[in-house]
Order: structure tokens, then C-alpha cells, then sequence
């Protein structure tokens, strides 16, 4: 039965992966993702699920088991963060270029050094060209649905790419919310049975799988992956309208908050959106055309949609968790890249922010308000690239 | 066990056509071994290696059974997942038939880069029968030294030159970290004695839980040595001690074979191009460092065969 419960982000992550009862879980423990991997052991000790775990002795070994697990002909799971992650970097590309339809939930966290257990984005942005769906929530109960779709995203026929699930480390992982757990069969229901593609176990098909792939083949393959990828947007919605339909709570590519008629908007991803729309609310009052557009869907990133989205906005900052040395934040880019062919572009700039779980505060968010305000005032933008609270700045 | 007559009339699930260097043991090795597994279904994985790229180049395989390659220091951990798989497949329901799991990799990928893989895959008990063949560098890239790479070896990467004599210091032995895995099953074999091989294998396969399988595995191109020469120096290999034939069933020692005669390694070694640097006098403390270490090892375990009768007879 549906109930409201008040649960932490990663428990309600081992909750849903309860409910999905996935084959196989392999998992490596690691600050801030431990309790969804604790809480399903507990699960399967329990006897709640007959998933079969494996517990690795690596991250790179857990990424490599879930490969190996998914291309047996199952449904496959895990959890990681940060250093955990960039241990499975080769393995994040093999999972992807293999077409294994893993499902990973990602607590993010800032990468070492100086070594820092707390959020940022560092880990997931660094994985942006590694082929994964990456999907991004801003609080426990959107993480959660997040989950729950993802198994029927990542396997549509149509895709068959891996999907992160991703969720701010501690102030989401850990911290306590109220959220609408969903009917265990609902649950169950809604993403069916696993649906296998040339596995591995079928001995009376023997396949080749990982085969060595040279010049005569290669890029068509690596394209076949990049139309999967384009595919998961209509893929991402269609699920998303399903889940609508059933649990009764829709979600786009990217939420557009207080959008309408805004003419400064701030551009963000995952918990730092719960605070921007706060303060939204606080200058609608006041009569401030203010607005959001918090990203969900990273890769593939819907740059037509937002560039629609965006028309009639005349300044956007652009806030980045995680930063590309030496360049623009990895958002910013991609924001400036949809927004290059439209014939009138609000200007933009790009603020980085939160690195190693640095808060940013309300007094913060109206603070960027004011700036960007100040710049449409003056025509200028300023400074197009700098740091929000950092000494020595 | 069927003769040898007869196995090989069997067809195997490998096929001709690969690209393996002609004169190269692990093709055979590898026909051989899915000759043994009558009654299972059989699915194997390959670390990255000179089998994977020469068995698999698209659109073409070698292989006839099911087959996973997905990087080269993993194939512990991915054959963990595959196998994992099939037991929570069985338990619900959707498989009934018995399967056996196999990992293939060269000492590259097992000694060095994919130690910890393989360990972890061996300490969680999984049915699976990891084989090395350890031809003693990384030849798939160009004959690289790795922890297997004999005393003294020239490769690319320990060049012998006028300050070097090659690969300094004594090789890795994993075949006695396998034994400390306490898994049920550890052997050494050669490609010179195919029953012997074989047999281990089909014991290995047989057994439920993890195997490890160290196979000595001549490589032409990197001990410098003719096509035709492959089986004759896994035998002088064998015949010399350095590359002994033992089991470690259940943690119980046993060498199955002894040479009749006593052979310097150095009849071993003077077959081959990486040594023959060696050779000169300059270098007969090399040499000799070797054969002690080569005696070291071959007296240890004829001990390790004696403490296992004194310890089974407590155990009786």
C-alpha cells in the first residue's frame, strides 16, 4: 500500500530496490552511498528480497560484476559515489558501449583531493561522456521515482544503455524527508519482467560478447550508442508519462519553475534547486520575475527543448557543483550550446558553487538575483565566469 | 576419462581460423579444455590477452560456446557476475540445466593487473575455474615484463643492455597465493602432457567452487624461440623444475611429476632467445641465482607434499 514515510535519500533508494527485487547486486561500500548497500544487505538477510549480492572487493570489480551479471540475462543493480565511481571509470564506458541496461544510483560526492566526503558534482559531471543516462533529483522523493523508472528506461528496447540515478551526497542521502512510498506490487508492476538480449547463459545461442572491434567497425557502433542515447529522451518521457499516469507525479526532461514569463533565471541541478525555488517564491511576492529550470536529464540533455524554455528569459546564471579546470562548468557549456542558434539569447554567465558540500544559503540565492539584475540593469555581465563563496576570490 | 585418441576426435568449441601466432600452445589448451566438459554447459570469459584479440575480432569469433571479454584486469570479477547470475537465475526458476563458469587470462592479467580481481572472485567461493597461461610477460603488447617474467628474461621493458641483465630478482609465485585462497583446487600443468592437463582440468570443472589453474604456456615470438618449439620447452620447463606439475587438493600437496634425471635449468633456458644474454661468463651468477631459486622452490614443495601425508595422517 502507498504511504507517506519519512526516510533519508539513501534509504529511500534501498527501499525501491527492494521493491524492484533486482537478480543480481553487486556493491562496495563508500561515504555517502553505504546505506542503500547496508540496508539491502539487511533485505536480503531478511529473506525481503531473493536478490543474490555480490560483495566485491573493489568498485572497478563491482562495475565489472554488474557487466557481467547484466549480459547473463538479468536485471542488475548497485550504488557508489565519488572515488568509488572514478574507480569504475573504464568499466562505466565497457557497461555503456556494451549495452548493459545496469542501474546504478549515484550519491554524489566531491572526488579527492584534498579528500572531502561531502557533495558536489564532480563524480557524475566527470562521467558525462562515459554513455550513461544521468538523471538528477533535487530531493528524496524525486530520487526515488527517479529509481523506480529507471530500470524501464535503461531496458526499453529502444535504448539498453546504463542510467545513474543521481542524488546530492548527505544533504539528500542523509538527511530525513517525508516522501510517498509507492505499493510494493504497484512498484513491481509498473517496471515488469526482464526482458534479456542475446544473453550469456543462453548455451543453446552461444554469443560473443566484448569482441575486438577495429577501424572497420568501430564508429558504427560507438554511433548505434549515440542514437540509443538520443532515443532515451522520448524513452525518458514516455516512462515518465506512465509513471504519471499510475503514481501520479510528472516529470519533464527539466522542471521549469515560476518560468513563464520570468526574465532572470537561475540554471541548477539536484538539492540547491529545493532552496532557489524558496526564494523564487519570496521575490514573486515582491513582484520579481524570477524563474528556475532545474535539470533531470543531463545525458542526454534536451538542448532544443530548453532553448524553448528559455525564450523571452533575458539573463540566465548558470550554477555548476563541479568544475571543468580551466574551462566553464560543465552545465554552462551545454546551456550556451542550446542557446547559440536562437536568434535572441538572454545573455549568460556561469557561477561555481557547493564544491566539497560548501553551503549556499537563501541570502545567497537573492544575492545572485541581485547580481544578475544589476547586470541586465547595466547590459554587461560582468565577470562571465567565477565562484560563489570562496576565499581569496 | 576418455583417451587421448579419442578427445581429439571431438570437435571442440573452438574453432580454426583464429589469429594466435602458429606454433602458439594456448589455442590447443583451449580446444582441449571444451573437450572436457561433457554433461555442463559451458560459458567462459577472457581477460584482455593475446587469446581474447586473436579468438574475437569482429565480426568474427572463434568460440563456439558463450563468451565475455569486457577489460583486461577483471575477468575475475565479471566471470563473478556472469556466474552470480545464473545462480539467482536457478533460483527463481528460469534455468534448470548445470552449468560450469571459466576464466581465461595471461599472467599479465592475473599475476599483475588483475590479482585483486582474481583473488576476490576466488576468496567468494563462486564456481569458477580461473587458468593463467603465464608465458611470462605481457606479449600481447610487445613482450613486456610482468611479476611472472623469469629472473634475467630480456623483454621490452628490462631490456638486457651493458648495465642490465634483464628482468632483475625472482618472478611472483602466484600458484602458492592461489593455495592461501584455502580453495579446494590449485594446480600447475603444462601443455607438453596433455593427459595430465586434461585431467586437471576436467577435476577442476567438476568440483564445485572456485579452481585456479597456472598453465606454463611457451610463447614463440617472446622466449625468442622457433614455431615447432613450444611443447619442447614446456617440457624441458617441467623436466628442469622450473615449472613443477603439482595439485593442491583441499590443501593436501601433490607433485605428479618427478624427472627421472636431474637437469640444470640451464638446458632450459639455453633454447631461448631471452636468456641467451646469459650465457656469458659475466653472467653465471645470474645463472646460478636462477637454478638456486628453481631448487628453493622444488624442495619446498616436495616438503609441502610430506608435511600433507604427516598432516593426513592426524586427520585419520
Amino acid at each position: 500500500m502507498s504511504k507517506i514515510v519519512a526516510i533519508t535519500g539513501a534509504g529511500a533508494m534501498s527501499e525501491c530496490m527492494r521493491q524492484i527485487n533486482p537478480d543480481v547486486v553487486p556493491a562496495f561500500p563508500i561515504t555517502p552511498s553505504t546505506q542503500v548497500i547496508e540496508d539491502f544487505s539487511q533485505f536480503v538477510a531478511d529473506g525481503k528480497v531473493d536478490t543474490e549480492m555480490i560483495t566485491v572487493e573493489s568498485e572497478h570489480s563491482a562495475m565489472s560484476a554488474c557487466i557481467g551479471a547484466a549480459a547473463a540475462g538479468g536485471r542488475v543493480m548497485t550504488a557508489t559515489s565519488s572515488a568509488g565511481m572514478a574507480l569504475m571509470w573504464e568499466m562505466l564506458h565497457i557497461a555503456a558501449s556494451m549495452r548493459q541496461p545496469v542501474v546504478m544510483s549515484l550519491i554524489n560526492r566531491a572526488l579527492s583531493a584534498p579528500i572531502n566526503i561531502h557533495a558536489d558534482h564532480s563524480d557524475s559531471m566527470g562521467a558525462r561522456d562515459a554513455g550513461w543516462i544521468q538523471l538528477y533529483a533535487e530531493n528524496n522523493q524525486e530520487a526515488y521515482d527517479n529509481l523506480i523508472m529507471a530500470p524501464k528506461i535503461a531496458e526499453h528496447m529502444d535504448v539498453r544503455l546504463p542510467i545513474m540515478v543521481c542524488m546530492d551526497g548527505f544533504i539528500i542521502s542523509h538527511c530525513v524527508q517525508t516522501m510517498q512510498l509507492e505499493d510494493d506490487n504497484k512498484v513491481k508492476e509498473f517496471i515488469g519482467e526482464f526482458e534479456s538480449t542475446y544473453p550469456v547463459l543462453d548455451t543453446q545461442h552461444p554469443a560473443t560478447w566484448g569482441a575486438l572491434d577495429l577501424q572497420d567497425y568501430y564508429m558504427e557502433h560507438k554511433r548505434a550508442q549515440h542514437m540509443a542515447m538520443k532515443n532515451a529522451k522520448d524513452v525518458i518521457e514516455k516512462v515518465s508519462t506512465e509513471f504519471a499516469n499510475i503514481f501520479g507525479r510528472k516529470y519533464e526532461l527539466f522542471e521549469s519553475y515560476r518560468l513563464d514569463d520570468a526574465e532572470r533565471v537561475i540554471i541548477a541541478i539536484n538539492s540547491v534547486c529545493g532552496e532557489i525555488k524558496e526564494v523564487i517564491d519570496e521575490r514573486r511576492e515582491a513582484g520579481d520575475k524570477v524563474g528556475l529550470l532545474k535539470i533531470r536529464s543531463f545525458r542526454p540533455f534536451p538542448y532544443e527543448e530548453i532553448a524553448q524554455a528559455l525564450e523571452g528569459v533575458k539573463i540566465v546564471t548558470v550554477l555548476d557543483r563541479s568544475e571543468s579546470m580551466g574551462a566553464y562548468g560543465p552545465l554552462f557549456v551545454e546551456i550556451r550550446a542550446a542557446l547559440f542558434d536562437e536568434p535572441e539569447k538572454p545573455m549568460v554567465y556561469n557561477r561555481i558553487f557547493g564544491l566539497g558540500g560548501r553551503e549556499l544559503f537563501m541570502s545567497d540565492i537573492h544575492d545572485i538575483f541581485e547580481e544578475n539584475k544589476t547586470y541586465l540593469e547595466t547590459g554587461k555581465v560582468e565577470k562571465r565566469f567565477d565562484y560563489l563563496k570562496v576565499r581569496g576570490g | 576419462m576418455p583417451s587421448l585418441q579419442e578427445m581429439a576426435k571431438k570437435e571442440g568449441a573452438f574453432a580454426g581460423g583464429h589469429r594466435m601466432c602458429a606454433g602458439c600452445p594456448v589455442p590447443i589448451m583451449t580446444k582441449m579444455l571444451t573437450r572436457v566438459t561433457n554433461g555442463y554447459e559451458i560459458v567462459a570469459g577472457n581477460a584482455t590477452c593475446c587469446l581474447e584479440v586473436a579468438s574475437s575480432i569482429f565480426p568474427y569469433s572463434a568460440w563456439k560456446i558463450p563468451w565475455i571479454h569486457t577489460a583486461f584486469e577483471n575477468v575475475g570479477a565479471s566471470m563473478s557476475g556472469v556466474e552470480t547470475m545464473y545462480r539467482a537465475l536457478k533460483k527463481r526458476g528460469k534455468i534448470s540445466k548445470p552449468y560450469k563458469f571459466i576464466a581465461i587470462g595471461g599472467d599479465g592479467g592475473t599475476y599483475d593487473i588483475g590479482l585483486q580481481s582474481l583473488s576476490g572472485a576466488m576468496e567468494r567461493g563462486h564456481d569458477l575455474v580461473y587458468i593463467c597461461y603465464d608465458n611470462g610477460a605481457y606479449m600481447n603488447t610487445g613482450v613486456q615484463r610482468s611479476s611472472a617474467t623469469p629472473m634475467g628474461a630480456t623483454t621490452t621493458t628490462t631490456p638486457a643492455g651493458e648495465q642490465s641483465y634483464g628482468r632483475q630478482g625472482n618472478r611472483k609465485d602466484l600458484t602458492r597465493i592461489m593455495v592461501a585462497h584455502n580453495i579446494r583446487y590449485v594446480a600447475q600443468a603444462s601443455i607438453h602432457d596433455p593427459v595430465d592437463l586434461s585431467e586437471k582440468l576436467k577435476k577442476a570443472i567438476e568440483l564445485d567452487g572456485p579452481a585456479f589453474i597456472n598453465l606454463l604456456s611457451p610463447c614463440i615470438p617472446g622466449w625468442k624461440i622457433a614455431p615447432n618449439m613450444a611443447v619442447e620447452l614446456a617440457r624441458l620447463g617441467v623436466e628442469t623444475k622450473y615449472w613443477p606439475l603439482y595439485e593442491v587438493i583441499d590443501g593436501e600437496y601433490q607433485i605428479n611429476y618427478t624427472p627421472k634425471t636431474e637437469m640444470p635449468v640451464t638446458e632450459w633456458m639455453a633454447l631461448q632467445g631471452r636468456f641467451k644474454h646469459l650465457l656469458k661468463p659475466a653472467y653465471s651468477d645470474v645463472v646460478d641465482a636462477f637454478q638456486q631459486e628453481v631448487d628453493r622452490n622444488w624442495n619446498r614443495l616436495v616438503k609441502q607434499e610430506e608435511l600433507s601425508v604427516v598432516l593426513a595422517g592426524y586427520a585419520n
